[in-house]
């Protein structure tokens, strides 16, 4: 038995109305609701659930990004983590770099899997999974809806443009989590004093030996999306019809 | 010159319309040849649809049976051989390009463009972020290869009208067998493709049963349309997952665009940005989709959608 890897990335919260700077320089984050990426909370809840089946020897949360992030990992470990780790960043984190980062931890923790969001909701990326397996040269099942352990396999049900698609992979391996694999749990009240005393360590990209990189994708600036008006009010059916002929739309 | 390797999705033998989509795309960065990459078991069909699409300079096919199946972690260490020598390699932001393109561009060491919505130059593009609540304008750096997905509803599918050579390649490399395909079930195969469909009539909460889910399909079937959901309708199990429409669903870019009984969360709405023309039925006047909506009507779609429909079989 191993442990169980879990990615946790601090993202403004799903519910916020997100605003760009007026300068473009990014999005407004001063006071707004800051959470754990709701995949990752998705993916801790499966964690958790193998290991209450007894399937795994404990969850490690890892969070890169800002000293802040502490918050969230403390919400993980009361969620039910064993322990949690810092990779502690300044300034955004690319998936490159965070996959180069999960690597690192692999090697050391040996884990038979490695659960992350399907995507972040902040860059909605949609990256680290994959790239993470392709440096690890490990399969990837990508937007689980569904995960059964058998062993030394997995056999995994992906949420997919036409469907859904099985597929079976050896462990180790990296699976991310789509919105219905399962419904993460409350916390309660006993479990954020449980969470005080789990460890949790800070570390930064220099000690693990990931470099810092020099040469990625640069955001030049930030830019409010067009939107749309409001456009008619009709009051029935056969008015509704009008109006899409009207539209040329029929 | 750039060259700039688009990498084709196909199904059942054709392939997806996401292939011209990307092929237009890449056609936007200006002084560019684009070679399109058809891996498969047998790829000769599939191949000839390729070489028929117009401004390709030519088709590669990498046929081998284990390419049978679309499995990233088979696929991504060949299209990484193939990658010396092209400066763009581009795929569909699809969940079949989603899942292959971060594991080429890993193994090639180099980051990711996911979405691109706009080209602005060879090293410029704009994506969204944040649910498509703001749009960044991003740069790859020069003298590296640019691997992106492309968001497909932004993008015409590229003319057809082309009759690009067509080469069989064979590349070294060592393909895993620690990822297999076991079975793939769809449950809407006979319908109108939500991607392509020029109409859309999409279902939220407010069904409150798959039965009624039936509705929008007599509805649907009556305009020619492929039917969608909201989460909250998938997530209770009114609707199957493929229908989902949104940040985490389906992006889509219709012509006509019917949410019945759909709130209009910003993470919905970003699936439907680019619908020419959005109608909104709702029974609560203060619903969020009313603002984005082109055509609102307050009311109770259990009574609405039928008589729309009554209404539009008549004029037939
Ligand atoms: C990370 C994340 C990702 C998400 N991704 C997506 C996504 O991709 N797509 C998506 O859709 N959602 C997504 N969501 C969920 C989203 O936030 C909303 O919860 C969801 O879209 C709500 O669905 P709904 O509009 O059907 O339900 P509700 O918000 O419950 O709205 C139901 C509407 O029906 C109306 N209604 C009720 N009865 C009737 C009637 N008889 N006639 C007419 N109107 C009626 C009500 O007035 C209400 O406006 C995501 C959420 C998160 C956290
Ligand atoms: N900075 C980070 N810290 C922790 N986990 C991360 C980080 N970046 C990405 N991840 C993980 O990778 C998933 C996909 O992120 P992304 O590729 O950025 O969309 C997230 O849901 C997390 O599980």
């Amino acid at each position: 038995m191993s442990p169980i890897l879990v990615g946790i990335k601090r993202v403004i919260d799903y519910s916020v109305r997100v605003r760009v700077k007026p300068d473009g320089s990014g999005v407004v984050t001063d006071g707004v609701k800051m959470s754990i990426n709701p995949f990752d909370e998705i993916a801790l809840e499966e964690a958790l659930r193998i290991k209450e089946r007894n399937l795994a020897t404990e969850v490690i949360v890892i969070s890169i990004g800002a000293h802040e992030a502490q918050q969230q990992l403390r919400t993980a470990l009361a969620m039910g983590a064993d322990r949690a780790l810092l990779v502690q960043v300044d300034g955004p984190v690319e998936p490159l770099t965070a996959a180069q980062v999960f690597l690192k931890l692999v090697q050391k923790h040996q884990p038979q899997l490695v659960i992350l969001g399907k995507q972040a909701i902040d860059d909605d990326n949609g990256q680290t999974g994959q790239m993470l397996a392709a440096l690890w040269e490990r399969p990837q099942a990508t937007y689980a809806s569904k995960l059964e352990l058998d062993g030394a396999r997995a056999r995994v049900t992906r949420e997919v443009d036409a469907g859904l698609e099985t597929i079976e992979i050896d462990l180790p391996a990296v699976v991310t989590t789509d919105l219905r694999l399962n419904e993460p749990r409350y916390i309660k009240l006993p479990d954020i004093m449980k969470a005080k005393k789990k460890p949790l360590d800070v570390t930064t990209l220099a000690e693990l030996g990931v470099a810092t990189p020099t040469q990625g994708i640069r955001t030049l600036k930030f830019e409010a999306p067009p939107t749309r008006s409001r456009g008619v009010m009709v009051k029935d059916a056969a008015e509704l019809l009008a109006a899409l002929q009207q539209r040329g739309v029929l | 010159m750039n060259r700039a390797l688009v990498i084709a999705e196909h199904s059942l033998g054709k392939l997806n319309a996401s292939t011209a989509k990307c092929v237009s795309c890449v056609q936007g960065i200006g002084e560019v040849e684009i070679d399109i990459a058809v891996l498969a078991a047998d790829a000769g069909a599939l191949a000839a649809e390729a070489a028929a699409l117009g401004g390709v300079r030519r088709v590669l096919t990498l046929e081998r049976p284990e390419n049978v199946e679309a499995l990233a972690a088979v696929w991504a260490p060949q299209l990484a051989a193939l990658a010396g020598g092209y400066t763009h390699l581009f795929g569909p932001s699809t969940t079949f390009g989603k899942d292959l393109m971060p594991r080429i561009a890993a193994l090639l060491g180099v980051g990711q463009i996911s979405d691109v919505m706009a080209v602005d130059s060879a090293y410029r593009f704009r994506r969204p972020v944040y649910a498509s609540n703001a749009i960044i304008t991003v740069e790859a750096p020069a003298g590296s290869i640019v691997v992106a997905t492309v968001r497909t509803a932004s993008f015409q599918p590229a003319a057809g009208g082309g009759q690009a050579p067509i080469e069989a390649l064979a590349v070294t490399a060592t393909l895993p067998t620690h990822t297999r395909f076991v079975s793939r079930s769809a449950a809407n195969a006979d319908r109108p493709d939500l991607q392509t469909a020029a109409r859309v009539v999409s279902g939220g909460r407010a069904l409150a049963s798959a039965e009624n889910f039936k509705l929008l399909y007599q509805l649907a079937d009556a305009l020619g349309a492929a039917v969608g959901a909201s989460r909250a309708a998938v997530d209770a199990g009114y609707a199957a997952n493929e229908l989902q429409v949104g940040q985490t669903g389906k992006i889509i870019a219709p012509q006509l665009y019917m949410a019945l009984g759909i709130s209009g969360a910003i993470q919905h709405l970003t699936g439907i940005k680019d619908a020419r023309t959005i109608v909104a039925v709702n029974k609560d006047s203060e619903a969020p989709i009313f603002e984005v909506a082109d055509i609102g009507l307050v009311g109770d779609l259990f009574t609405i959608v039928p008589e729309l429909e009554r209404l539009i079989r008549a004029r037939q």
